[in-house]
């Protein structure tokens, strides 16, 4: 495994360089220990194709979208034109995110506070690399396995991309296994809405356990994601019902760094 | 005569008095804030044909959307045999359009039999569901009561107007048998309707001819005095969505479901720290509310997506809130709504039209904390319902006035609030951290 090359912005600028696209990292990405691998693995995937691409680093920061959708505008607004101001001012025109949460708020909700860019989340931009024919994949240690995947609900019903995970998957020469709740009928792993910031109201169960008896049912070898909270829900789901060491779970880009050796 | 005044009297009281109502709804419905959905008019058509006159997304469920499908069309084929009763009734005459439209005549009056037959066993299908089967979504809580003999009044209903057609039908299909109808004779032995051919004589063959032309009326009286009492009911009952279910399908949501609103009030506060040369957006000297703590913080849009509800509860049965037993029921949100705006309406009913402060609201009267903090915004509500209302849009708004107007939100989500505003993130790192995933590798 080869050493990762990360340039933020600054050190783009400082170089007369500028990059094609930026990569949001975001929160959890940036701090979670767990998220990290995720956003390394996608890092890979961007050296290994060379795309000239740059992180924020200290400059970014939330993009507001648990504020939002927690109610609380005023902060919410407060991150993204801060955040607007950055980007802006870096004249950045395309934006790949590690969460669908972040792809959501910048693509959808940016626009009416001044900040328009083209924004992919990154399974859409594997699926553009691989369909270019920049990105070879194989199945690697994945062949022949069965894999489920769980639609993040603001990557599949909040815009709708319910094909180029999975599109990345059948890549990968395995069984693709689907819940009956899945796509626009997909069940949430129950971190949104801030519900990842809080405990749960009093009820008869958790909903990452009954997200993760879903998956489990179909006994897969990996659980399949696409966001780093859903990948922290569904990995506690998992363990609830003792099945780690048979079921992984693990993010889509995950799934291509680790078959292809990158 | 007398009949014939009696029936255009009953007519325009029953017209009169169900637009009276009409009109208040319409003033509760405009009660809400006024939100604008100019352009796009050929995708809100587009939307409206597919999903309230196609009936698309019922057919997600497919055994409830074929039973659902023949009561949808059996109502909407038996308007024109209505126009014939109400010409009828007015001009005191008998199947009068018989004789003109000859065969198209035939082929309507029997088709709209086979989709009574059809509508009847969906009928019954139904009232099976909702009391035997105990499907979970119609058993909940908050359909105990009214909504409950709601439901199951519309639906007897239904089933007692169809036995008042084949009444109708059938007795005058023996009676024109032998040349005794008062329908114009043509001269064919049979009115030829496809059921009531062989019903009329299986059930009414050995009758009288003063019984067979009482059960004639009881069935065509009984037939409009139904529909007059249906369509005076609905403005009291859950099946105001056969009518707006057609506007509220047309202005749906073409954004992304994912998309929040943006409060234009809000920036208003916060783009001016960035752009000094911003101008307002919103008018200063009339201030409104963040979010929404009543009806009236809503938009007009939310309220007619609460009296478009018909509570059959797909939100409810796909939220993951409501699924693993929290107090969260989508539906209850949309219902909850409807009888708050009702409530203001009386209000102002008793009060020469302007609203008295009763002390009472939507939210903590009706839609509890609670509630409102378990929803993970997922949308699945939004995307299971047939007449694209939006849940969410409501519960998004009330937050907001609990976060925005009162500070009243869960203390860990106010600990995530501080986070995001002190480090730029939801967790207590340090922004200058950020970037340190980078060296750890």
């Amino acid at each position: 495994m080869s050493t990762i090359k990360v340039p933020t912005m600054q050190e783009m600028i400082a170089n007369g360089e500028t990059p094609d696209i930026l990569f949001w990292v975001g929160c959890s990405g940036s701090f979670d220990d767990r998220a990290k691998k995720i956003t390394k693995a996608i890092v890979r995937i961007l050296n290994h194709v060379n795309i000239k691409f740059a992180v924020l680093g200290a400059e970014e920061g939330c993009t507001g979208d648990p504020a939002k959708r927690a109610g609380n505008e005023f902060l919410f607004q407060m991150q993204a034109m801060q955040n607007i101001n950055v980007i802006n001012g870096y004249n950045i025109k395309k934006i790949v995110t590690g969460c669908p949460h972040c792809f959501n708020t910048i693509k959808n909700e940016y626009p009416a506070l001044g900040g328009n860019y083209e924004v992919v989340h990154h399974t859409q931009l594997v699926q553009e690399l691989i369909d270019q024919g920049k990105l070879k994949v194989q199945g690697g240690e994945f062949k022949g396995k069965k894999i489920v995947f769980h639609d993040p609900c603001y990557l599949g019903r909040g815009n709708g991309v319910y094909e180029a995970p999975r599109e990345i998957i059948k890549k990968l020469d395995v069984e693709l296994a689907e819940m009956k709740r899945s796509k626009a009928n997909g069940l949430c792993c129950g971190a949104g809405g801030a519900q990842m910031f809080k405990e749960a109201e009093k009820g008869n169960k958790e909903v990452n356990v009954e997200r993760a008896e879903e998956a489990l049912a179909l006994n897969p070898d990996v659980i399949a994601v696409g966001c780093p909270f859903c990948n922290t829900m569904m990995t506690d789901g998992v363990k609830h019902f003792n099945k780690e060491e048979k079921t992984k779970v693990l993010d889509i880009a995950e799934l291509i760094a680790s078959a292809n050796d990158l | 005569m007398i009949s014939s005044i009696i029936f255009s009297l009953l007519l325009i009281g029953a017209s009169v008095f169900f637009f009276i109502n009409v009109k208040k709804i319409r003033r509760n419905i405009l009660l809400g804030r006024d939100v604008s959905f100019s352009g796009n008019t050929s995708d809100r058509i587009k939307t409206m044909v597919l999903v309230a006159f196609g009936q698309q997304k019922m057919f997600a469920r497919p055994i409830p959307a074929i039973l659902h499908f023949f009561l949808y069309s059996a109502f909407i084929i038996t308007q024109i045999e209505l126009l014939e009763i109400v010409f009828d009734g007015v001009a005191g005459s008998h199947r009068a359009f018989r004789a003109s439209l000859g065969g198209f005549y035939t082929f309507m009056v029997s088709f709209i039999e086979i989709l009574s037959v059809l509508a009847f066993i969906g009928t019954v299908a139904f009232l099976a569901r909702r009391n035997l089967l105990k499907v979970p979504r119609l058993i909940k809580s908050e359909l105990n009561g009214w909504p409950k003999l709601d439901a199951n009044l519309i639906l007897i209903g239904e089933i007692t107007l169809i036995c008042f057609i084949f009444m109708m039908n059938g007795a005058d299909e023996v009676l024109y048998s032998k040349n005794l109808s008062h329908a114009t004779n043509l001269g064919d032995g049979s009115l030829n309707f496809s059921i009531s051919r062989h019903l009329g004589p299986l059930l009414f063959g050995g009758l009288s001819e003063n019984g067979l032309h009482t059960i004639e009326r009881i069935g065509w009286w009984g037939h409009i005095l139904m529909v007059l009492g249906f369509l005076n009911f609905l403005p009291y009952s859950k099946h105001l969505h056969i009518v707006l279910g057609f506007p509220n399908t047309f202005y749906s949501n073409l954004k992304p479901k994912g998309e929040f609103t943006t409060l234009e009030s809000v920036t208003d506060v916060v783009a001016p720290n960035f752009d000094p040369n911003y101008v307002a957006k919103t008018d200063p000297n009339n201030p409104v509310r963040f979010g929404a703590k009543d009806v009236q913080d809503l938009n007009w849009k939310n309220l007619m997506d609460a009296y478009s509800c018909t509570e059959c509860g797909r939100c409810t049965s796909a939220c993951p809130q409501s699924i693993t037993g929290k107090l969260l029921s989508p539906r209850k949100i949309m219902m909850d709504t409807r009888d708050r705006l009702e409530e203001v309406g009386k209000n102002m009913d008793a009060n020469k039209g302007t609203f008295v402060d009763d002390g009472k609201s939507l939210l903590g009267d009706y839609i509890k904390h609670e509630e409102i903090w378990a929803c993970n915004t997922c949308n699945a509500c939004v995307q299971e319902c047939p007449v694209n209302i939006d849940p969410l849009a409501i519960i998004v708004e009330l937050r907001r006035y609990l976060v925005m107007e009162e500070s009243n939100s869960p203390s860990e989500l106010n600990t995530m609030f501080t986070n995001i505003e002190n480090n730029g993130a939801p967790w207590q790192f340090s922004q200058a951290d950020r970037a340190n995933w980078i060296k750890e590798s």
